[in-house]
């Protein structure tokens, strides 16, 4: 079971997804921007020597992050933090990855991608006695691109659309556009960041099943495309490839907004476990 | 164009924002920890020459074997972290640095060029880099921040901020 963590870490890394792949050949096709046709042509290359050679096509492979659906009947729950660490450390060695841990105090890497806190394993505990793990390999670059406004309920969803089209457009080529934009709107401080970050795990082109929400979702694609920040934020007409919405009720004083920003390498793998040890592995 | 380190100053001097540049030779990768480790040490015992050098803001993914050491995949980190450190940097006769996301042009005029890579294409990037030559503080400093010595051949490169001041971001 270690290994077949191990080869969903590796199918994260190595390939990209096509829903993915899709958006960027899109973009590519549709751009004119010489510059932009130049990077764009070299992350379509890129994907393809990942894919060929079975290398990780961004050297930032990332904070590796579990998002485990955890049937509370299945037999492999008790086991299952170890089994992810140790699935881990040893993707980190045979795929291989960047050894990306280090001490907040010593600024020792630990050389596996473990250690205090990681990886980061998000818990849901569901009914049944299967195990849903979504395995989200999350770079720095966008990661440091992530925001938190409390944002007044006054200002409300207009208060929104502002903030993120400023914040996109002051990030400009550091989080390595065409970005993925995942937003969480409610919650509180810490479940809207939660919220932003799971909605990455959702594919490119998807929309909300909420058509209001759906609908914000296309205007602020729409609205962050014509910033013009465009591919590494060189110009061009495809700054974000999507923009994924999540909610959740908010207290009466608050209107909690969490960003957080994938770069175009929106890198995912998932795994079942079913209750008798076969396991199934996809993008 | 294709250029060779180390750069000479009228090799930057010749390129403008835009021009595609293909590099050969040697570039030194350089994050946070690796620009604090050389201005620490410059004038006192610094191992490395860096006139006319070429740095190369990235932390590979690398694979060691029995042979040494491979460079399975390297795109640019974003250069503006290291913002702090490019007068430093420059002032010790850096001519070229390679990144993504863009830098304050200031420093570089008269002397040095920004070129960009496109981030996340790590795994072409390592195409166009041919061997290990040394590393540096490995032990230290750990592979993402280590100083890797690459010998590139035709890195295919974008001036993103050229010597007088013009950039593309």
């Amino acid at each position: 079971m270690i290994e077949a963590i191990v080869e969903a870490i590796r199918l994260a890394v190595t390939r990209i997804p096509d829903d993915v792949v899709s958006a960027i050949g899109k973009a590519f096709e549709e751009e004119t921007n010489e510059i932009a046709r130049f990077n764009l042509g070299n992350i379509l290359k890129a994907i393809e020597i990942g894919k060929s050679d079975l290398v990780p096509v961004c050297q930032d492979t990332g904070t590796l992050t579990f998002f485990v659906e955890a049937g509370v009947e299945s037999p492999y729950l008790g086991g299952l933090r170890d089994m992810l660490t140790e699935a881990t450390r040893r993707a980190t060695h045979e795929i291989p990855l960047r050894p990306n841990a280090v001490d907040v105090l010593t600024g020792k890497n630990s050389r596996d991608n473990t250690g205090r806190g990681v990886p980061i394993i998000h818990w849901e505990l569901v009914p049944g006695d299967r195990i849903r793990i979504a395995v989200l390999p999350k770079g720095g670059g966008s990661e440091n691109c992530s925001a938190l406004a409390m944002l007044t309920p006054g200002e409300g969803w207009e208060g929104v659309r502002r903030f993120v089209l400023e914040h996109v457009k002051a990030c400009g080529g550091k989080p390595c556009p065409p970005i993925v934009l995942g937003i969480g709107v409610g919650g509180g401080a810490d479940y809207v960041l939660l919220l932003a970050k799971k909605a990455l795990l959702r594919k490119v082109g998807e929309r909300s099943p909420d058509r209001r929400i759906a609908r914000i979702e296309e205007e602020l694609l729409e609205g962050i495309n014509a910033l013009g920040v465009g591919p590494m934020g060189m110009g061009g007409k495809t700054t974000a490839l999507d923009v994924k919405i999540e909610v959740a009720h908010r207290h009466p004083a608050s209107f909690p907004l969490g960003l957080v920003v994938q770069c175009w390498a929106n890198r995912r793998a998932f795994i079942e476990i079913e209750p008798d040890g076969r396991v199934e592995i996809w993008q | 164009m294709r250029l060779k380190t180390p750069l000479e100053e009228d090799d930057v001097l010749n390129l403008g924002a835009g021009d595609v540049v293909y590099l050969s030779g040697t570039v030194y990768t350089a994050r946070d920890s690796a620009h604090r480790k050389i201005l620490e040490l410059a004038g006192r015992g610094l191992p490395l020459n860096l006139e006319g050098a070429v740095i190369y803001h990235c932390g590979p993914v690398v694979r060691e074997s029995p042979s040494g050491y491979e460079i399975v995949s390297a795109g640019p980190t974003t250069s503006s972290r290291m913002n702090r450190h490019l007068g430093g940097i420059l002032s010790l006769g850096v001519r070229g640095i390679i990144g993504k996301g863009g830098m304050n042009p200031e420093p570089f005029k008269g002397r040095a060029v920004y070129f960009a890579f496109t981030g996340g294409a790590g795994s072409l990037a390592a195409k166009s880099i041919k061997r290990v030559r040394e590393v540096f503080w490995l032990e230290e400093l750990g592979i993402p921040e280590a100083v890797w010595v690459l010998e590139v051949e035709d890195f295919p490169l974008i001036v993103a901020i050229d010597a007088y001041g013009e950039s593309l971001y």
